[in-house]
Formats: structure tokens, sequence, C-alpha cells
């Protein structure tokens, strides 16, 4: 069977579960669509919010990150499992023991204001429609390879399918399918990595063989790769960081604050039955996350090693990396890089004419990498590896059965297709419960408070849709702009809802307002504003990254300083919350009298 | 509000304190701050450093949620605020 049968086969077959099972768990009540009635297992619970989680950034994206980046990757992996701690500790039990299915509703109660409430949607709106274009540029990126169309036919068809299951099956059928999404997507990240892991070093456990030598030699794997990418002229593997390491410090702030502010994340944790399962399902969550991210790094590293080797034969022989026999001619290529060059996301161009592919970095501080470059007659990089494809492309890379590429063909489109189901959700219920019902028509029933959560979620698949055909980066920078949003507005409104008595209404509007005023300031002023090209302002803050070297994404921790500290401030001037509302703040505190969520007010 | 319940959230602020230190040492001191140190340790093939940042600090955060919620669950028993 040739290997486009392959992967329709296994891509309509994981659909087909899914559909399967979002038919069957279709929701009844409000309730049952929102929050799956409140009966799921921690330990389901957590499979599920893995799979919400792991998007198309984890999935897709993030090794082809670390790939290019080396330790400075190291970013993501802790910014987004270190946020699970946060989220276990410091949100998940007290918003369970809360008892109300969402975030904006929390937010609108403790701060007795129907416009935090307002400002709360606002913010969860902005957050979440930016995670979407990440996961639509992540679906277009899959459908365009696997399905041999363009990206742009690819976001179409993403588009139709979320839209499908996001809306039939609510949230009982996205616990459900997500666990089965879980399944596929986790077999499809580890089988190749296994396989490859085997190949390289020997060792069947990806992690370990990051660790271990290479096949027949005493190098260290990641040595090896050092010394290629450096006589290459690229930054060290192991050492290279993103930016300065102050930047690095706030990137991975952000991304862990903002994993604890994010609604769609949030919600799950009204799902389990009790407050002492909301704090182990985060565990459980961060447990099945972690077979992911663990074995992110060595995917990473080893695509590498593997695709400098595939273009230059001395990577292998341990010979002369510009010797002119070590780069491959360009008529041997692999096939899978003509298959990806059709994508556009892979680009070969034969600057120096000789019929080879030299692939180095062209812009190298080193001279002793630029002298040989130059002595070897090569005249700039000729080959373009788009960061989105290398874990897609890995098992080709690695020249692996056709059945292991349709599995992660396969995977991928569940990692974006769950995570996009989780935002609509959320989109679609903090317009239906927490906009139309909470403010504007209190007396809506429930049918139509449910065809407003549907109408909801196709007009923000539109927007991302259409946002995600322009994207503001690769899939998992445009990820991390969301998580930015999210704990510059977000964690510290919730945070100090739980943690201060005192906090009032004036202050945490003020300090939502803020924090989501400077930081999308900031983001805008590189990305365009909303996202638009063309409209970027960024001379006019003093060039990129003008605030102590702080790019874009990393800017969330600075956004949520202030957040914090303009709430403090209006606080203190402004008079304290009533009486009741102290009180309702030291029953969040303690567990007992916790109650099934409930919909009704 | 009773007695027992402040006595609870101190309780539960000490613990909460414990865990931030741990967390807030493996990921940004291990893995950022003093990663170039500790990269001249090796840990088999890697640079102890760069382990912390792509796996170590992951592992610990593991370790760290159950370590808090199997501690909570004694200390809501102990001021007797747990869940039937």
């Amino acid at each position: 069977m040739d290997l486009q049968t392959t992967i329709y086969i296994g891509v309509g077959l994981s659909f087909a579960l899914y559909i399967g099972i979002a038919i069957w768990a279709r929701a009844g009540s409000t309730s049952e669509f929102y929050a799956a009635g409140g009966s799921v297992h921690p330990v389901t619970n957590g499979m599920a919010t893995a799979a919400d989680w792991m998007s198309a950034a984890s999935f897709i994206s993030m090794a082809g990150l670390i790939s290019n980046m080396g330790y400075g990757g190291g970013l993501f992996l802790m910014g987004w499992t270190g946020g699970y701690v946060l989220l276990a500790m410091l949100l998940a039990p007290y918003l369970r023991k809360f008892g109300k299915f969402t975030v904006p509703q929390f937010i609108g109660d403790r701060f007795y204001s129907k416009s935090a409430s307002m400002v709360a949607v606002i913010c969860l709106l902005t957050a979440s429609i930016t995670y979407i274009i990440g996961q639509m540029t992540g679906v277009g990126v899959a459908f365009s390879r696997f399905l041999g169309v363009s990206s742009e036919v690819g976001i179409y068809v993403g588009m139709g399918i979320v839209f499908l299951y996001a809306v039939f099956g609510g949230m009982k059928g996205i616990t459900y399918t997500q666990v089965a999404q879980y399944i596929v997507l986790i077999l499809a990240y580890t089988v190749p990595a296994i396989f490859i892991s085997l190949q390289l070093t020997g060792m069947p456990l990806p992690q370990l063989g990051l660790g271990s030598n290479m096949v027949g030699t005493d190098v260290s794997l990641l040595s090896k790769l050092d010394m290629v990418v450096t006589d290459l002229g690229f930054g060290q593997y192991t050492t290279t960081t993103a930016g300065s390491t102050l930047n690095m410090f706030v990137y991975t702030l952000s991304l862990m604050i903002g994993t604890a502010g994010l609604p769609h994340v949030i919600m799950r944790f009204f799902t389990v039955p009790t407050v002492k399962d909301a704090r182990s399902s985060a565990g459980w969550a961060l447990v099945f996350i972690a077979i992911l991210y663990t074995t992110a790094p060595a995917v990473a590293a080893m695509a590498k090693l593997n695709l400098h080797g595939t273009v230059n034969t001395a990577v292998v022989t341990g010979g002369d990396l510009y010797a002119e026999e070590s780069s491959i001619k360009a008529e041997d290529r692999p096939d899978w890089m003509k298959r990806w060059e059709k994508t556009g996301l892979l680009k070969f161009e034969d600057k120096n004419g000789d019929g080879r592919i030299q692939y180095y970095n062209d812009k190298t501080k080193s001279e002793e990498a630029a002298a040989k470059a130059e002595a070897a007659g090569w005249k700039g990089n000729e080959l373009t590896v788009n960061a989105d494809i290398i874990v897609l492309a890995n098992p080709e890379i690695a020249l692996l059965p056709n059945w292991v590429i349709a599995l992660v063909a396969a995977g991928g489109l569940a990692a974006a297709l769950s995570t996009a189901a989780g935002l609509l959700m959320a989109i679609s219920s903090a317009v239906s419960h927490d906009l139309i019902k909470n403010i504007f028509v209190p007396d809506i029933s429930e049918k139509n408070e449910l065809l407003a959560g549907k109408i909801a979620m196709a007009v923000a698949i539109v927007i991302s849709g259409w946002l995600g055909l322009n994207p503001p980066g690769f899939a998992a920078g445009t990820v991390a702009l969301a998580f930015g949003i999210a704990a510059s507005s977000l964690f510290p409104a919730i945070m100090m809802g739980i943690f201060s008595k005192k906090m009032n209404k004036e202050g945490a509007i003020a300090g939502m307002l803020a924090g989501l005023a400077v930081t999308l300031f900031y983001v805008f002023a590189h990305k365009g504003i909303f996202f638009v090209k063309g409209t970027e302002f960024v001379d006019m803050i003093g060039g990129a990254n003008s605030f102590f070297g702080i790019t874009p994404e990393a800017f969330g921790a600075i956004g949520a300083l202030v957040n914090f500290i303009v709430a403090f401030l209006v606080d203190k001037v402004t008079k304290e919350p009533p009486e009741h509302i102290q009180h309702m703040v030291e029953a969040v505190r303690i567990p007992r009298g916790s109650k099934a969520v409930d919909g009704a007010h | 509000m009773e007695k027992g319940n402040s006595g609870y959230w101190q309780a539960t602020l000490g613990l909460l304190t414990k865990i931030l230190i741990v967390w807030f040492v493996v990921s940004f001191g291990a893995g950022i701050l003093f990663a170039d140190a500790l990269n001249s340790i090796k840990l088999g093939g890697y640079p102890l450093g760069f382990w912390f940042a792509q796996q170590g600090s992951i592992y610990v955060f593991i370790v760290l949620i159950f370590y808090y919620a199997k501690k909570m669950g004694d200390i809501d028993r102990q001021f007797d605020v747990h869940e039937d």
C-alpha cells in the first residue's frame, strides 16, 4: 500500500472513532454540555485535560522549536509543565469548591460586579482566540502535507471538522473524545521517537537515549550534535539560551502563569466530583503531559542530527563536513524532502550552482566556520526548513515505515482538533452563559442558551481560521502569546480573589484591564494590531524587544506584575469588599461542603 | 469564623510556600540561572543544567503535585474540614 493511502486510512479511522464517541455521548442538558454533569474520574479527567492541553503547539511545533533553539527551548518544557504546579495549588481546588461553570462567573461573583465579569469575558475571548489561531496554523500544516493540499485548504478542512464535533458533542462528548485523542496522539509521538532512539543510541526510551552514547561509539549523542552544529556555524546545542537569561526567565514565568490562567484548562477542574479530586487531577494531567514533554527534547535533538545527517554524509561518517562530496547531490535528495517542498514549508535553492545541498548557518558569528564555508565555495545556506514540520517529517527523515507516518498524521490532527474544541467550549460558555444569560438576557431559555453557545463557536472558528491563514508566527510562538494574555489578565485576578479577602472589585477590574492593555500594547507593537499584518508599530516603542530585550511572547509575566501592582494600589484607595464576600472567600478556602457544579442561580 | 479555620489557612500557606521554593529552585534556579555552572557536571550524556531545563524539572513538578495533594489531605483531616 502506498504512503498516501495509508495516511488516508489512518486519519480516516481516527476521525471515525472521535465522531462515533461524540455522537454516542451527545449532551442533553446545559449542565452536561458544559461540565459533563460533574461526574468525571480524576484519571480520566487528567487524560482528557492532557489532550485538551497538548495542542498543535505541543505536538507539531514545540520539538521543532527546541530543535532550532537548543537548550533555550527548555523554556517551553518548563513553562508548560510548571504551570500545573501553580494550577493545582493556587487555583483548581478553590475554583472547584466555588462550584460554578466558568471563570467569568467566579470573577463576577467574587468581585460582586457584572463589570468585573464582563472584563473577564473580554480577557478570556482575547486569550482563547489567539490560542486557536495557533491551532489553525498547525492544522493547516498537518492537512497540507497529509492530504497533499495547500495550507489554506488545510485550514478550511480543519475548520469544518472542529466545528462538527465541538458543536454536536459538548463537553461530555469532548471529555471522552479527548481520552481517545490522547491515546492516539501519545502513541503517535512516542512510537517514532522510540524507533529513532533505538536507531541512534540503541536505547528504547528516548528520555534515556538523549543522554546516551551514539551506537557503536563512546561519544554521547548531545556532544556529537554539539560538534556538528558548531562546526557548521550554529550555536552550541546544549548551551544556547533564548535571547538573554532574563528573557528566558520571564518567558518561562509567563508560560507558567499563563497555563494556570487559561480558561479552557481551568474549566477542566470544574468537572471532577470533589475538591480532593481537583488537586490530584492536575497531577494526573501532568503525568500524561510529561510523557510527551520529556520525549520532545529527544525528538528535537535526534531530528536535528538526522536532518544534518541526511544532507551531509560526513555527519554519520565523522569526516570533513566541508568536503565537496559530503554534501549530498540535489538529485539524490530523499523523497520526503520533495514531498515537503510541495507544501512550501521546506525549500531548497542551489545558490552556488554545484548541484549539491549545503545546509549551514551563513550568518554565523564563528570566524572559523565562516572561513571554512568560504574556502569550500559555499555561497549561502541552501536549505530552509520550517520549524513546524520537524515532528511531522521526523519519521520520514528517519525512514520509518509508512504506518508510523500515518500514525503521526492522525496524532497531529488529534492534538490540534482536541485543543481547538476545548477552547471553543470556553468561548461558547463565556458568550452564552456569562454574557448573554448573566448580563443581557437573564430569562433566556436553556435551548436558546445552547444555540447561542453554538453560534459563538461558529463565529470564533471563522475568525480564528481567517487569522490562521496569516498567522503571526509559528504555532508554538502564537500560542505563547495567548499564554501571555492569560497570564497578565486572568491569573492575577483569580489568585487575588482566593488569597486576598480584602481585594475589591475596583482593584480587580483595574488590574485586569491594566495587565491586558500593557501586554496587548507590547504584543501588537510587534505583531500588528489584532495580528493584522502591516499594522505593527514597533518603531514607536523604540524598536523590537525594546523593554530590556524581552520578546513579546515573554511579556505576559511583566503584564501580570503590572496587574498585581495596579490592583493592589487601587484596592488601597477604595473601600473594602462587603462582609458577605469576605465570608464567601473563607468558605471557598476549605473543602468541606463542596457541591456538584450547578448551573442554576 | 471559628479559630480552627485560620490555623487551617496558615498550615495551607506554609505548605504552599515550601512547595513553591522547590518549584522555583529546580526550574528557574537549576534550569536557568545556574544552568551554566551545573553543565560542568555530567549525568550520563547530559550536562546537568541542560537536563534540569529539558527533563529534570518536569519530573520534580509531578512529584510536587502529588506530594501537595497528599499533604493537603492530611491538613484537611487535622483541622476537620475534609469532605465526607
